[in-house]
C-alpha cells in the first residue's frame, strides 16, 4: 500500500482483498467464542473497530517520539487504555451484554489485529491514514464475525438478533435446532468454509502449502 | 485433592483454552507447521502460564480488589487489565533473562518463542478466567498448569496432523489455512468428548 492510497481504499481493501482473518491469520483468538449470537458478535465488532481505529491513530500521533526499543510496551499500554475505556462503557450502558462477552472484551488487548496494525501500519503512516486503516481492518474482522454469528444463531437456535426465524419444534414449529452450531467446533468449520469460498472467488489468495 | 485433580482435567481437556475458547489462535495456527517447534512453544506456554496466573492472582487479591490487604480503601479493579498485561510482559522478560543466564541450552530452544507469548491470548485469557471464576491461590496454580498443558497438547496434536497433511490431495481453494480450520474444528469435537469425565 502506498502512502498516497485514498481513505476509501484503506477502508475497503482489508475487507475482501486483504482480510486480516482469512489471509493474515490475525486476531481469530478472542472473537470466535462470542459468535454464538448475532447481538454479541455485533457488539464485539464495534468494540474491535473502535479500539483498532483509536489506538492506530494514537500510535501514529506519537510515532516519532517512541523509542524503538520500548515501542511494543508503549503500544500495549495505549491499546490497553482504549480497551479499558470500551470495557467500562459497556459495563455502564449495556451491562447484560458485557456479562455475556465476559473476558473477551479484555482479550481485545492481545488481539493480534490491533497490535499488528499498530506495529505494521501506524508506526509508518500519518494519523488519518492509520485511523482509516484501523477502521478497515476492524471491518474486515467484523464481517467474518457477523457471517459466523449469522449462521451459528440461525441454525443453532433458529433466531436472528433474538427474533424467531425458524419456529422451533419445542415451541410447536418445525425446526429442530442443531446443537452442534452452539459448540465451538462449528465456528472453525464455518471459517474454514468461508476461506474456501473467498479463495475460490479470488484464486490469487491461495497458498501453495 | 480430588477437586484440584478435577480442575486440572477440566482446564486441560474440556475447557481447553485453544479449542473451546479459541484462545491463542494466532500463534496456534501460525506455529503449528512442524512438531518440533510446536513442542517448544507448548512448553513455553505451560511455563509462562504456570507463573503468570498465580502471580496475577496475588496482585489482584493483595492490591486491586476492594478491601484488599494493602490498599483496603480502594477498588482498583478497573486497572486490572493494564496490570495483568504489564505483569505478563515483565514475567516473560524475566523468564527470558533467567533462562539466558542459567540454562543457555533451554534458552536456545525456547528463546524465540518467548516474545511471541506476551501477545498470546491464551496467557491473558487464563488470567482473566482466573479473575472471573474467583480462584484461590492453589486453584490458580493448578488452573495455570492445566490450561497451559491443554494448550500444548492441542498445538502438538495439530502440528502432527499438519505434517502428515503434506501428502494429501486437498481441493485447491481449501489448501493451507482453510483445511487447517476444518482440522482444528474436528479436533475441538474430539476434545468435547472429554465432557463426561
Amino acid at each position: 500500500m502506498s502512502s498516497k492510497s485514498s481513505a476509501k481504499d484503506l477502508v475497503l481493501d482489508p475487507i475482501f482483498n486483504n482480510n486480516p482473518i482469512a489471509l493474515q491469520i490475525l486476531g481469530i483468538c478472542s472473537a470466535l467464542a462470542v459468535t454464538t449470537k448475532l447481538s454479541t458478535s455485533l457488539t464485539m465488532s464495534f468494540a474491535v473497530i473502535a479500539v483498532t481505529a483509536c489506538s492506530s491513530a494514537a500510535v501514529a500521533l506519537i510515532r516519532n517520539k517512541i523509542p524503538s526499543s520500548i515501542r511494543i510496551i508503549v503500544q500495549m499500554t495505549i491499546i490497553a487504555s482504549f480497551v479499558i475505556l470500551v470495557d467500562q462503557i459497556l459495563k455502564a450502558f449495556a451491562f447484560s451484554l458485557s456479562k455475556e462477552l465476559s473476558v473477551f472484551v479484555g482479550l481485545i488487548i492481545t488481539n493480534c489485529i490491533v497490535m499488528g496494525r499498530a506495529e505494521g501500519f501506524a508506526m509508518k503512516n500519518s494519523v488519518s491514514d492509520s485511523f482509516f486503516d484501523g477502521i478497515g481492518n476492524g471491518l474486515g474482522y467484523s464481517i467474518i464475525l457477523m457471517v459466523v454469528g449469522f449462521f451459528r444463531e440461525l441454525f443453532g437456535s433458529g433466531t436472528l438478533f433474538g427474533f424467531t426465524v425458524f419456529a422451533k419444534q419445542s415451541a410447536g414449529g418445525w425446526y429442530e435446532p442443531n446443537g452442534l452450531m452452539l459448540l465451538s467446533p462449528s465456528a472453525f468449520f464455518i471459517i474454514g468454509i468461508f476461506i474456501w469460498v473467498l479463495r475460490t472467488w479470488k484464486p490469487e489468495q491461495v497458498e501453495e502449502a | 485433592m480430588t477437586d484440584l485433580f478435577e480442575l486440572f482435567l477440566r482446564s486441560a481437556f474440556v475447557d481447553n483454552l485453544a479449542l473451546a475458547y479459541f484462545l491463542g489462535m494466532c500463534t496456534f495456527l501460525a506455529v503449528s507447521k512442524n512438531v518440533k517447534t510446536a513442542i517448544g512453544l507448548g512448553i513455553a506456554v505451560i511455563v509462562v502460564q504456570a507463573i503468570t496466573v498465580p502471580v496475577n492472582q496475588l496482585i489482584l487479591n493483595l492490591f486491586l480488589k476492594e478491601g484488599s490487604m494493602f490498599l483496603p480503601g480502594y477498588n482498583l479493579e478497573f486497572l486490572s487489565l493494564i496490570c495483568f498485561i504489564g505483569v505478563i510482559a515483565a514475567m516473560v522478560q524475566i523468564l527470558e533473562m533467567t533462562l539466558d543466564k542459567f540454562f543457555p541450552s533451554l534458552y536456545n530452544t525456547l528463546g524465540i518463542f518467548l516474545p511471541l507469548i506476551t501477545v498470546n491470548c491464551a496467557i491473558l485469557g487464563g488470567t482473566l478466567f482466573m479473575q472471573q471464576r474467583d480462584y484461590a491461590f492453589v486453584e490458580s496454580v493448578v488452573f495455570g498448569v492445566g490450561g497451559g498443558f491443554g494448550w500444548a497438547l492441542a498445538i502438538i496434536g495439530l502440528a502432527g496432523i499438519r505434517e502428515k497433511l503434506k501428502y494429501s490431495d486437498i481441493p485447491h481453494g481449501l489448501r493451507g489455512l482453510g483445511i487447517t480450520f476444518i482440522i482444528v474444528g474436528l479436533m475441538a469435537l474430539g476434545f468435547q468428548a472429554f465432557l463426561g469425565i
